[in-house]
């Protein structure tokens, strides 16, 4: 199971990810570097969170530019496994990987906290496993997180099964109190069609160390790396 | 200004336009043997500002205990403190303030607070783990306020939050006195192997000498000297004193500088922060009683044309000194390469104490590195001082004349409308809490913030505290209360206290009333370090913290804040604040007394402004300490919160509302009501039990003589329920105190 973990100057969550796929989940983890152009066979890649060349510009705007983006896409058109966390997501939004944009959050600023998320798919790698009646606490922390589409592309997403996750309560109820952001929906990730480029502003990485008193990334992370066992 | 000839030698007056006394022009031009020229005086005016030298402080600093057996690098060492927490791995830590640049512009003044804290730690080699911060306010209705406490808190999370370290814990407070004069005290604790030291010593004549990071602009420039000036009406002009922060460039320098210190090649590295190249060159080089030469036109800058004096000031941000051993540039290089960062040969060491900058092949500046810095030739001075009037009217205060209100329940609800008492939630929200994943605090809400060690079991407990309005009520108690609350935070929470950081925000020095003030200040600090055994690391110190206001000088509250850090063997016994179960049993522990001094329920409820604080004994809380450690070791509670601001009934609500659990007490006939549930007595801990260990602890209580009060239980219905009467559902209180900061 060879996950790679990329690196953008100002990514700060790539250290967290390849602490939690290698000390917690017992993976291979490869770091690859912006400027790589190769992704050295890594059947899972991931764009970790961050701030990416700063995000001065609009959030992933410039990190889609980057060389190894160029391999990232080869990876997704062939059917590879990406997941992007956080600024993973948005870069995925931007390069066009994934449908949508990630626009500044309705109330105009940055939000750190824990949420809670009742997985929608029932087939995407990362959601396959998840019990769709219960809710998985993930924290969010981003400034630009409203997940935001065209009416269509919202009633497609859902009619394809590509909605991975939605905020909600403790409970699983899915209602306007607990979206944290002005997401549509209450859309917190999406797939491509195919499934296996997957986004998502919450991060599971944060939620994985029983010492830090949350395991609920656990069961989001074994579902997509047992899926790179079969 | 800018059209004077460098090479001409400098007036009086020039001199004292950059903020020198007359003597100490006459000692410059005594230790150089002739008239300085007005870039040598630019330096010696920021070298020997207040914020560079310390010298009305220094004095006084100097008798703060500094040794305990876990300090690897003591105060004024290096740029932070270091303790060993085992392991070989080792703990830098340090608080600062960037009070008057986030006065005139908020949001940059306080990102680059932050930016400037973060790169003393890792300018040792450490990776910075946690921050915190300490803010205060003027009245929070004032419009200028809310514009201040917006810009700082989006300054301060915009630069965090990109650069990726976690906000841990932290302070607000609002009381008139800061109107003009807000305080942004920020502090980072970075984590490193003991071998991979980085000094900012430069040694080895021929060693070479590299700039790297950011490019050199305009910006900044005397922000030294601003920063040891009032605040008033003018203070606008200085505007380009102020510097802007790039936390994209910082991030990229912290990750460039940790791969350096993995090296070999490294001598010394310094950050510069105030007075930029001037004072990281010369205090390098009178650290390793060696001298530079440096080359103003290899200096990479944002604008041409630029003066020598302005290269020399500037204090652009994210960028760093660092001596490299001879022949192993090329690995340097290599490093800030890979980051895209500059990294440019703008020097040499030299034997013998001259620092010299050369610029179109001119030399426009030569002087003795020793005699800029403090410890050397920076001067040093003994302040007048002087007990104002208003410290003995304050102890006339008489409980007797406040009379009990006869509705308390509406009390309660007034306390949670206070921006001192409400939720910060507003504020700390809009900080990432939880990147880097060690916030063990995050899902076990406890009085300090706890790191984890990642590898180990280890956890840093921090916290950082200064109730100012006793420390104003009484400089030398209240400061002894500031380091006694951070400590029982820290203990509070499973740790045992380390050592501490400062950062001493006081008036003007020249004011006998102002610097009694900070005298009284290092006493009470200098007793209870000594008593809790937690050595001073450093810090810094913030003088002239006021306003002008109608020609009437109005100094803040003085405000020690305390930086604490502790240590918890195994993060798996935290001991969170929370309640657990329905019927655990509530406990206060530490004496009770009839005393509402200073508490935010005088003030406010009514409006009585001169008290002294709150009752305090140093020994009682020491024993308190102990007494709560060895609960905790022999786990015979489940649940543990300070009485802080707003007393034992603030403290029960928030117990209550981080557990959706409410509680059923009784208080006790011999002491005023008001007195028992909003005092602010010191020394003073909520704690539940279960049932299963009531007998224990009882049998612990009674065996040590144990000061304790059985308060009631922890009750399925959501309710603070006092001597039978509802004083509110934990969800209203939750409704109010969220919504009361949310701008």
């Amino acid at each position: 199971m060879k996950c790679g973990v990329v690196t953008f100057p100002g990514s700060n969550c790539n250290h967290d990810m390849i602490y939690a796929l290698s000390k917690i989940l017992n993976q291979k983890v490869v770091e690859l570097w912006h400027k790589d152009h190769d992704t050295q066979n890594c059947e899972l890649i991931i764009l970790p969170g961050g701030f990416s060349y700063g995000d001065y510009l609009r959030s992933g705007a410039i990190a889609r530019f980057s060389p190894i983006m160029k391999e990232v896409v080869h990876h997704a058109n062939n059917g590879g496994l990406v997941l992007g966390i956080c600024n993973g997501f948005q870069i995925l939004c931007e390069a066009g990987l994934l449908p949508g944009t990630l626009l500044h959050n309705n109330n105009q600023k940055f939000i750190c906290k824990n949420t809670f998320l009742k997985p929608a798919s029932l087939k995407a790698p990362i959601c396959q496993n998840l019990h769709s009646n219960e809710s998985y606490k993930i924290p969010i922390a981003h400034g630009e997180g409203r997940y935001f589409a065209s009416e269509n592309v919202i009633k497609s997403l859902f009619n394809n099964d590509q909605v991975l996750f939605q905020y909600c309560d403790i409970q699983g109820n899915i209602n306007q109190d607990e979206n944290p952001n002005g997401s549509l929906n209450n859309i917190a990730g999406v797939s491509n069609k195919n499934q296996n480029v997957m986004g998502m502003m919450p991060h599971p990485e944060r939620a994985v160390d029983p010492l830090l008193g949350n395991t609920d990334g656990v069961p989001l992370f074994n579902s997509l790396l047992n899926l790179i066992a079969v | 200004m800018s059209n004077k000839q460098t090479n001409n030698t400098a007036t009086l007056d020039q001199a004292l336009e950059l903020g020198l006394k007359k003597e100490e022009f006459t000692e410059i031009c005594e230790i150089l043997g002739r008239i300085p020229n007005f870039t040598e005086v630019s330096i010696y005016s920021v070298m020997w500002s207040e914020h560079c030298s310390y010298k009305n402080s220094i004095h006084w600093l100097k008798k703060l205990p500094k040794d305990g057996p876990h300090m690897l690098v003591k105060a004024g060492e290096e740029n932070a403190g270091l303790v060993d927490i085992g392991d070989g791995l080792a703990c830098a830590f340090k608080i600062e303030s960037h009070n008057h640049p986030s006065a005139l512009e908020p949001y940059q003044g306080a990102a680059t607070g932050v930016g400037g804290i973060n790169r003393d730690i890792f300018t040792m080699g450490a990776r910075p783990i946690a921050q915190m911060n300490s803010l205060r306010f003027g009245k929070y209705e004032n419009p200028r306020t809310k514009w201040l406490l917006k810009g700082v808190v989006k300054g301060i999370g915009n630069y965090g939050n990109s650069f990726g370290i976690p906000v841990l814990s932290g302070e607000v407070f609002f009381d008139e006195s800061y109107d003009q004069n807000p305080l942004v005290n920020a502090f980072s604790a970075g984590l490193m192997n003991v071998d991979d030291l980085i000094s900012a010593t430069a040694s080895g004549p021929g060693n070479p000498v590299f700039i790297v990071g950011s490019s050199t602009g305009k910006d900044g420039i005397h922000g030294a000297a601003f920063a040891s000036k009032d605040i008033t009406e003018d203070s606008m002009d200085d505007l380009p004193a102020v510097q802007v922060g790039d936390p994209f460039q910082e991030k990229l320098l912290l990750e460039a500088s940790l791969e350096l210190a993995k090296t070999d090649a490294v001598v010394g590295m310094q950050d510069m922060g105030a007075a930029g190249i001037t004072c990281s060159t010369s205090e390098m080089s009178a650290a390793g009683n060696v001298g530079m030469k440096i080359d103003l036109d290899k200096v990479p800058t944002r604008q041409s044309d630029m003066k020598d004096w302005e290269i020399l000031l500037s204090e652009s941000q994210e960028r760093m000194l660092v001596v490299v051993e001879k022949g192993k540039e090329s690995e340097v290089k290599k490093i800030f390469d890979k980051w895209d960062l500059n990294c440019e040969l703008i020097g040499e060491v030299t034997n013998g104490d001259t620092l010299e900058f050369f610029q179109n092949g001119q030399c426009v500046a030569s002087v003795p590195p020793s005699s800029l810095v403090l410890g050397g030739g920076a001067p040093v001075y003994q302040r007048e001082y002087k007990e104002p009037a208003y410290f003995k009217k304050y102890k006339e205060f008489n409980i007797n004349k406040i009379s009990i209100p006869e509705n308390l329940v509406e009390v309660g609800r007034f306390l949670f409308n206070q921006p001192n008492i409400a939720s910060k939630r507003w504020v700390y929200e809009q900080y990432d809490s939880m990147v880097g994943t060690n916030n063990v605090s995050t899902n076990n809400p406890s009085d300090a913030g706890v790191a984890l060690v990642k590898g180990t079991y280890k956890g840093i407990a921090m916290s950082v505290d200064c109730n100012s309005r006793y420390v104003h009520a009484d400089p030398e108690m209240g400061t002894a209360i500031a380091v006694s609350e951070a400590a029982r935070n820290i203990v509070v929470s499973g740790g045992v206290p380390s050592a501490i950081t400062n950062c001493l925000n006081f008036g003007n020095p020249y004011h006998p009333e102002s610097y009694w003030q900070f005298v009284g200040a290092i006493k009470g600090m200098s007793k209870a370090c000594e008593k809790f055994s937690t050595p001073v690391t450093g810090g810094n110190v913030s003088f002239y913290n006021q306003s002008i206001v109608s020609g009437k000088e109005v100094p803040v509250f003085p405000t020690p804040t305390i930086g604490m850090i502790g240590l918890l063997e195994d993060v798996r016994n935290i001991m969170s604040l929370n309640f657990k179960s329905e019927n655990d049993h509530i406990f206060l522990v530490g004496k009770i007394v009839n005393d509402i001094s200073s508490s935010e329920y005088l003030v406010k409820y009514h409006e009585v402004l001169e008290s002294p604080a709150p009752y305090f004994d140093i020994d009682e809380e020491f024993e308190l300490h102990q007494n709560i450690k060895n609960f905790i070791d022999k786990k015979l509670i489940n649940a543990a919160h300070d009485c802080a601001d707003g007393g034992l009934f603030v403290s029960l609500v928030e117990m209550a509302m981080s557990s959706n659990l409410g509680c059923e007490i009784k208080t006790v006939n011999e002491i005023r009501k008001d007195s028992f549930l909003f005092g602010e007595s010191q020394g003073r801990v909520i704690v539940t039990v279960s049932s299963d260990q009531l007998d224990s602890f009882k049998n612990e209580i009674k065996t040590n003589g144990i000061n304790s009060l059985y308060l009631g239980k922890v009750s399925k219905e959501s309710h603070i329920n006092i001597d039978s009467t509802n004083y509110g559902m934990v969800e209203d209180f939750k409704e109010i105190s969220n919504n009361v900061i949310n701008l």
